[in-house]
């Protein structure tokens, strides 16, 4: 079966004022693999995730969904498409319990074109599907914390709540920036079948990660930006034997 | 010596925790519903109780007009994110509308006042657009901005009755319709609201405050919900102008004046922000307030001015957010 590709970045190009912070970047991501970006501090993986997710245009290049021309969408029409992505600055809605962080990717356009979560009801109660979300995604159901307010969640939890409201869009794809980060080993170890997991239900996932180990464990292919530019492409264990890319990463933090 | 210490406990968190478990006994139920009843009832029978003192009968209506205006505050503020200052926009507009309504095309109150008040919340959301995508203090500058253009073209252009306004507008037929309309239709907005901000949309209305980029990313248009949040503020508003003008049987420039915009803020900050009940206790103190301080003339800012600051720096959470804390906690002295 020839393999789709599901977005392809070509020639992406941003600055900030005088600051390049992305030149030139051009990808290709398959339908249903896990993509690493990988790279140290400020070389513009971030923004790339903004550019490609509509939240910061791109000065110049294409960004293809599908066949589709999405460069400079709106964000919500991009994520309305399938395109969902966490925020590496996490901001839940603290005013809310954490399943009703859920209700708004629930109520979303694109959950009501799609119908209920794998088909449980016409929207069904969004509560209880939200409670489900985050229990698959590893709330304890019976305890307190999926009703506990958002902003007491400890950061562990409220990284997963990133990711279920990605998960609850039931998205094509999602962006995750530095899901990783943050977290302790066990809590890694406990997000890697989950993503596993998402893998195996056709998600494709971009994953943003400082943390190489671990994403190399679940990444199918990797890209390696330095100060804006690509500097390498392909398997996760010779992209980091590349010269460029451990020259980026010398004396930034260990591998 | 026995030494006696406070002890202060929260009430069992199962009463609080709505909707999550399961309410049954009547005493519980009591406990929730007890504060709603006092306070429906005793609004309803505001007007019998003042029947002994004539003035501040017309006070109440004034109050209620006020209150709705704070909870149209309130909610674009705390649970869309919109900082507004447009209350004069909004009582201007509608007054103006159902002058225009009643005066011009002779519609009977009855139809002009809710027509003022959807055609007023259009004209208002309208002119509101393009200030929707700016942020924080910026919205609130454009919201200002509006009630002093509108009442300066009407008085430069010399329109609609100019500095005169537009008098002999229909007045409600007796005092108790009168205090009835704007009680009820106060009851609507604020149970209505308390509601929606707990439906499924309503938590939309609140992500939008919390995080607007977060609503964006889950494919929701978040111009789309600014735009409903304020077609329902300016809704709210609108009416109030719209029973002011016919309570005073006048449309004038004063419905476009500052304190339409300042009194329901204030009302929110004492009453408690985010409660949409407070903005209501609020606007009860406040408006009373400035009446009695009618006497002090001049110095009637000055008193005004030192309530609310003091109210701001002791009581900064709000009237209400501190009784609820207190109503959910009791104390009582144990042996230490
Ligand atoms: N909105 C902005 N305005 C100005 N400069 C920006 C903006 N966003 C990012 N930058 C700059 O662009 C560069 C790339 O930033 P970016 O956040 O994309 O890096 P990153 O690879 O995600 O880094 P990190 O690993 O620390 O998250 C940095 O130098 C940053 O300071
Ligand atoms: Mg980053």
């Amino acid at each position: 079966m020839k393999e789709e590709i599901i977005l392809s970045v070509s020639n992406l190009s941003k600055s900030f004022g005088g600051l390049k912070a992305l030149i030139d970047v051009s990808f290709q991501v398959k339908r249903g693999e896990i993509f690493g970006i990988i790279g140290p501090n400020g070389s513009g993986k971030t923004t790339l995730i903004n550019c490609i997710t509509g939240f910061i245009k791109p000065d110049s290049g294409k960004v293809h969904f599908k066949d589709r021309d999405i460069t400079g969408f709106k964000p919500h029409k991009i994520a309305h498409m399938g395109i969902a992505r966490t925020f590496q600055i996490m901001r839940p809605y603290y005013s809310l319990p954490a399943y009703k962080n859920l209700i708004v990717p629930l109520w979303s356009p694109r959950a009501k074109k799609l119908g209920g979560w794998r088909g449980g009801g016409k929207h069904g109660d969004r509560d209880t599907v939200a409670v489900d979300i985050l229990e698959e995604i590893g709330f304890e159901r019976d305890s307190r914390v999926p009703y506990k307010l958002a902003s007491t969640l400890p950061t562990g939890y409220q990284k997963r709540l990133e990711l279920a409201r990605c998960i609850a869009l039931r998205p094509e794809v999602i962006f995750c920036d530095e899901v990783f980060s943050g977290l302790s080993m066990s809590e890694i170890a406990g997000m890697i079948p989950l993503i596993e997991k998402m893998k195996m239900e056709g998600i494709t996932l971009i994953m943003v990660e400082h943390r190489l180990r671990e994403l190399f464990r679940v990444a199918d292919r990797v890209m390696a930006l330095n100060f804006g530019e690509k500097i390498a492409e392909g398997d996760p264990h010779e992209v980091i034997e590349d010269k460029r890319v451990k020259e980026a990463y010398l004396g930034s933090e260990g591998i | 010596m026995e030494q006696l210490r406070r002890e202060r406990l929260d009430r069992s968190l199962k009463v609080r925790t709505e909707g999550i478990y399961a309410i049954s006994a009547f005493e519980e139920i009591l406990y929730l519903l007890g504060p709603r009843l006092l306070f429906i009832v005793g609004i309803l029978i505001l007007p019998f109780i003042l029947e002994a003192a004539p003035y501040w009968k017309r006070v109440i209506n004034i109050m209620c007009a006020y209150a709705i205006i704070a909870i149209s505050f309130d909610f674009l503020s705390n649970f869309v994110g919109l900082v507004c200052l447009g209350g004069a926009l909004f009582t201007g507009i509608g007054g103006y509308f159902t002058a225009i309504y009643n005066h011009y095309f002779s519609f009977p109150m009855y139809l002009s006042i809710p027509l003022a008040a959807v055609s007023g919340a259009l004209f208002c959301t309208v002119v509101l657009l393009p200030a929707l995508p700016l942020r924080g203090v910026y919205f609130a500058i454009v919201t200002l901005m509006y009630p002093l253009l509108f009442s300066r073209i009407i008085e430069a252009l010399n329109i609609l009755g100019g500095t005169n306004g537009i008098s002999g507008i229909q007045s409600f037929p007796n005092p108790y319709i009168e205090h009835y309309t704007v009680i009820l239709i106060l009851l609507f907005f604020l149970f209505g609201l308390r509601r929606f901000v707990n439906e499924d949309i309503g938590l939309v209305f609140r992500g939008v405050k919390d995080n607007d980029q977060a609503v964006k990313a889950s494919g929701i248009n978040v111009t789309t919900i600014k735009i409903y949040a304020v077609f329902i503020a300016s809704l709210m508003g609108c009416f109030s102008g719209a029973y002011i003008a016919h309570l005073y049987m006048w449309a004038g420039l004063s419905l476009f004046a500052l304190d339409f915009s300042i009194i329901p803020i204030a009302s929110t900050v004492i009453g408690g922000g985010g409660t949409l009940i407070g903005a209501v206790i609020g606007s009860f103190i406040l408006v009373p307030l400035s009446e009695i301080l009618r006497e002090a003339g001049t110095l009637r800012i000055v008193i005004y001015c030192v309530v609310l600051t003091l109210f701001i720096v002791f009581k900064s959470e709000g009237l209400m957010i501190y009784l609820q804390r207190k109503y959910h906690q009791f104390e009582r002295w144990v042996k230490v």
